[in-house]
């Protein structure tokens, strides 16, 4: 358990490259020599890229940025599993203490029709801002607003919202479902927005639209098997797509005829 | 010099920001719409300025290097954000805030500037709350504050360890219910590479799309620059790893003045670097000094278990130095300390290198559970990268690098010294002198987004008859074929070592030398050595690939050949900067108890640079802009 242990770790690497999106993409193998224990996956990607580029070799593409667990850029399917084998973990945040000397591992993309493959490991998923375009905010211009306290809010609701605003957008629960749905995204923030005041007066609109604009773009449908909410390294829990369903449910009730004719927005 | 005007309004710090609000000038309603403006950034300041602008009516477009503006640096911080509510009744109020923060800042701020920025402080607040922010709250359904350093009341409000995240999703929200109304046009991973100038005026960008390679120009009536700090020019840092000063230091290049580059805030509470493959440095939020103890042993070089040291032979050196502050002595002296310890050969760990941050007394007194449910993220994270499990044994931690006070020069109104390049955030220079206070950052980056340049924008724009330009305009095309030879200079070098090699090189030079303590000697050393390494890197970097594809060692290679100019501008900033004041400490001036020694007689100044070019030779003119305190007499801060 030391903090810097001296152990070195050499690891065959089998990593997904794809020159673009119509690209057919092939595994490359690469070896990483010398690895620490206490380096972040990442850390060795990059030893490895540099590694590339002095043999005058392509480096790798792969998203990343903050490396802190929050950005929601970095992915990459890692043996199989988005984000890696350790739970409540993304990418930037999986360090080589995890893994064994001598061992393969086997480094993809998300993989979805509605995150198109950019180059390498990096995919496009701007079908996210789209859903939130949708309808993913309270409707409120700079300088409306009243005094903070004006309106309380039950800590329980509060808290609960909270947790549902802290899906950091990587797109995990996509790559980590079979039917690539985007359910637990939506329904995080459908979730976030409902529970709290604020969210009341556009609450119907904002399921129909968002839910609308994630058809659209080509995720595919829920069937309830969990493994976007077990995958999600922020645990966003599986109650929130139980609540986006009934938000919808009753929205369609009761909006009908007017959701088929208001578009985003106003 | 004219040309460093801060067009501060007359009147009392009180009045000036309202009257100057009635004086500007105003957009009619109606002909919002005809003006085009161009933000570049999405975190906090630029996700606020595009929407509010939009919200006026303007037509905005927005640009950011990641791959979806919510993506941005600022999702990051952890702690909080201050504003002067008082709702805890503790004593607050906005002339304190103010005061705290020209006196945090070490007097090198502009007093009316913060004076408007604590005004706007509690408006942010009651937006955010309404944009459906979920602070933290109390059982009565109330928003919770919480303290930080540097003040002595509970103003600072916050979402667990992930303020920033809810904040900038919040700003991001509204930006994008203006893209579904057709008010903002947003593009993500698109890097601006050189300012657009028509006229003397800032008229477009030319940036590069950074998944088809495409050089692309646009146009508008006005650009705002909001693309965060500089901290990376030091390789290492608690910044994500796509921040940058390469669109600030191409409009420096343009004629933007440059202010205070040597003011760097370094925090005292990181983790500490474990290896050279090391690519950041993970921030533990200052919070944490709340119940932790900072402490080195004794004896030099003591290898024991840190559970194997007993009290008599730890040195609590915060609490021995600093008896009223403590352990939350503000982050310019904490991390000073720290260095003096290791320096002194106390340092803990295998490298020697950290100070121990133990909570074994506060989980004896307040229990472990207690304990994991105000840090239990912050304790997580730590465990993942380091291995060790801090409720056992103390963290070790190290200052890092953390914040840049220093950045483009901007007057009161948000504009620099180009007409119609505004600046806003971190990538000014305006509020935080050399020393910013926690949870002040994320204040000021909505301050300005939100309600400062929404106002400012109007009067620039009705003050000013801007002819149309588009972007056939020569100024464009030029500008577009200087970014692709430079591209293009950058793919053919094929030299043999590579960027990271290069930056890594900067990085160390600037800790040892422009870091937490500086003097002449090694300043004019830095300079040298920063000097040799840019030539290097102009002939011997590698940068594989192609243009017209996703390329990331490109996009590197252009941010670090602008950090190795901005290297050697901090160290000349420090070297003539001869006094000591908040995060620029230089060994030569300091009092008989080692803290900072200020000159106030020959240094109340803001030190403005403008860039010179002379063939292959660069070098800098500076402009000061003096400061007068009116309101905070000048003091030696004192935290003992
Ligand atoms: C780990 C950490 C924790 C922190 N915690 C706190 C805290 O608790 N409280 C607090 O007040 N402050 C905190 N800070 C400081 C604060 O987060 C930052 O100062 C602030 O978020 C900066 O916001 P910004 O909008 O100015 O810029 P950023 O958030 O850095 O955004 C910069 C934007 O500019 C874009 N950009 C940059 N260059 C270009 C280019 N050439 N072309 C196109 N786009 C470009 C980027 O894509 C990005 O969208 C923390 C900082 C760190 C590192
Ligand atoms: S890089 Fe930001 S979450 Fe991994």
């Amino acid at each position: 358990m030391s903090g810097s242990s001296k152990e070195k770790l050499n690891l065959k690497l089998k990593v997904w490259r794809q020159k673009g999106p119509n690209d057919k993409g092939e595994f490359m193998e690469y070896d990483a020599k010398d690895i620490s224990t206490d380096m972040s996956f990442l850390e060795m990607l990059d030893v490895m890229n540099n590694d590339l580029i002095r043999n005058g070799k392509d480096p790798v593409e792969f998203d990343h940025d903050c490396r802190e667990g929050i950005c929601g850029a970095c992915s990459l399917v890692v043996n199989g599993s988005p984000h890696g084998p350790e739970v409540a973990t993304t990418t930037c945040q999986l360090h080589m203490r995890k893994f064994k000397d001598g061992e393969t591992i086997y480094v993809e993309p998300f993989r979805a029709k509605a995150f198109p493959v950019v180059r390498d490991l990096v995919v496009d998923r701007s079908s996210f801002d789209r859903i939130q375009q949708a309808g993913g905010f309270i409707s409120v211009n700079t300088g409306n607003a009243q005094d903070a306290n004006a309106i309380a809010v039950a800590k329980d609701n509060a808290d609960a919202a909270f947790e549902a605003a802290a899906c950091i957008g990587c797109g995990a629960c996509v790559a980590a479902c079979k039917n690539a749905s985007a359910s637990l995204f939506v329904a995080a923030k459908i979730t976030h927005l409902g529970l709290l005041p604020q969210g009341q007066p556009e609450r119907d609109k904002r399921a129909l639209a968002m839910i609308a604009q994630m058809d659209a773009e080509g995720f595919g449908g829920c069937t309830n098997t969990g493994a976007c909410s077990a995958t999600c390294p922020k645990e966003i829990s599986l109650e929130t797509i139980a609540k986006m369903n009934r938000d919808y449910l009753v929205a369609t009730v009761r909006d009908r005829p007017k959701s088929e004719t208001l578009g985003a927005g106003i | 010099m004219a040309k460093l005007d801060a067009k501060i309004p007359p009147g009392s710090v009180q009045e000036k920001w309202e009257k100057h609000k009635f004086d500007m000038k105003l957009v009619n309603p109606a002909n919002k719409r005809k003006f085009d403006i161009i933000v570049v950034g999405t975190g906090l300041a630029g996700a606020s300025a595009a929407s509010s602008l939009a919200e006026l009516g303007y037509n905005v477009k927005s640009f950011c290097i990641q791959d979806s503006p919510r993506r941005a640096h600022s999702i990051a911080a952890q702690g909080g954000i201050n504003a002067a509510k008082n709702y805890p009744n503790d004593g607050d109020s906005i002339y304190r805030l103010f005061y705290d923060t020209v006196k945090g800042g070490d007097f090198r701020a502009r007093e009316a500037n913060v004076y408007r920025l604590a005004e706007i402080s509690t408006h942010i607040i009651d937006h955010c709350v309404a944009l459906g922010v979920p602070f933290a709250r109390e059982y009565g359904g109330l928003l919770s504050n919480r303290s930080f350093g540097g003040a002595q009341v509970s103003r600072t409000f916050y979402a667990r360890g992930q303020t920033g995240q809810q904040l900038l999703l919040g700003a991001y929200s509204s930006m994008m219910r203006q893209v579904a109304l057709g008010k903002v046009q947003s593009y993500d991973r698109r890097e601006m590479l050189d300012l657009v100038m028509v006229d003397g005026f800032a008229r477009g960008i030319t940036c590069r799309n950074l998944v088809t390679g495409e050089i692309e120009s646009h146009a508008g009536h006005a650009v705002v620059l909001a693309t965060g700090g500089y901290g990376n020019v030091f390789y290492l840092s608690t910044n994500a790893k796509n921040s940058n000063v390469t669109a600030s230091w191409r409009c420096h290049k343009k004629g933007a003045s440059f202010a205070n580059p040597c003011f760097t805030q370094i925090h005292p509470t990181c983790i500490p670097v474990s290896g050279d493959y090391q690519s950041k440095l993970t921030l533990m939020s200052e919070s944490l000094r709340n119940d932790g103890r900072v402490w080195v042993p004794k004896a030099k070089g003591d290898k024991r278990h840190p559970s194997e040291i007993p009290d008599a032979e730890r040195d609590y050196y915060l609490e021995r130095v600093y008896p009223s502050f403590g352990n939350l002595a503000p982050r310019d002296v904490s991390s000073r300390q720290a260095k003096f310890r290791v320096d002194e050969g106390h340092g803990v760990g295998e490298t020697g290198i950290a100070v121990y941050l133990d909570f074994r007394d506060a989980i004896k007194r307040l229990g472990q559970a207690a304990i994991s449910e105000k840090y239990g993220n912050l304790f997580e994270m730590y465990e993942k990268i380091t291995g060790e499990n801090p409720y056992r044994q103390p963290m070790r931690i190290y200052p890092a690098v953390h914040y840049t006070m220093g950045g483009l020069w901007v007057d009161y109104n948000l504009m620099s010294t180009i007409p119609g390049l505004h600046v806003l955030g971190e990538a000014n220079f305006s509020d935080h002198g050399a020393n910013r206070l926690g949870a002040s950052a994320l204040m000021q980056g909505l301050a300005d987004g939100y309600f400062v340049i929404p106002n400012t924008m109007g009067h620039f724009l009705a003050s000013n008859s801007l002819k149309p330009v588009t972007t056939e305009h020569d100024a464009f095309k030029a500008s577009r074929d200087e970014v692709k030879k430079r591209l293009d200079q950058f793919l053919h070098m094929k030299g043999k070592r590579t960027v990271d090699d290069f930056h890594r090189a900067l990085g160390h030079i600037m800790w040892q030398k422009v870091g937490m303590s500086r003097n002449a000697k090694g300043l004019k050393e830095a300079i040298s050595e920063i000097q040799k390494l840019r030539s290097e890197f102009w002939q011997d970097v590698r940068v594989p690939g192609e243009m017209n594809y996703k390329n990331e060692e490109l996009e590197k290679a252009g941010r670090v050949s602008d950090f190795l100019e901005l290297g050697e501008l901090m160290a000349l900033d420090a070297l003539t900067r001869e006094e000591s004041c908040g995060g620029h400490f230089r060994d030569e001036f300091q009092t008989p108890d080692n803290e900072a020694k200020r000159d106030d007689t020959n240094f109340c100044h803001v030190a403005a640079w403008d860039y010179k070019t002379q063939g292959s030779q660069i070098s800098w003119a500076l402009e000061k802009e003096a400061l007068e305190f009116e309101n905070v007499h000048l003091a030696t801060r004192s935290y003992k």
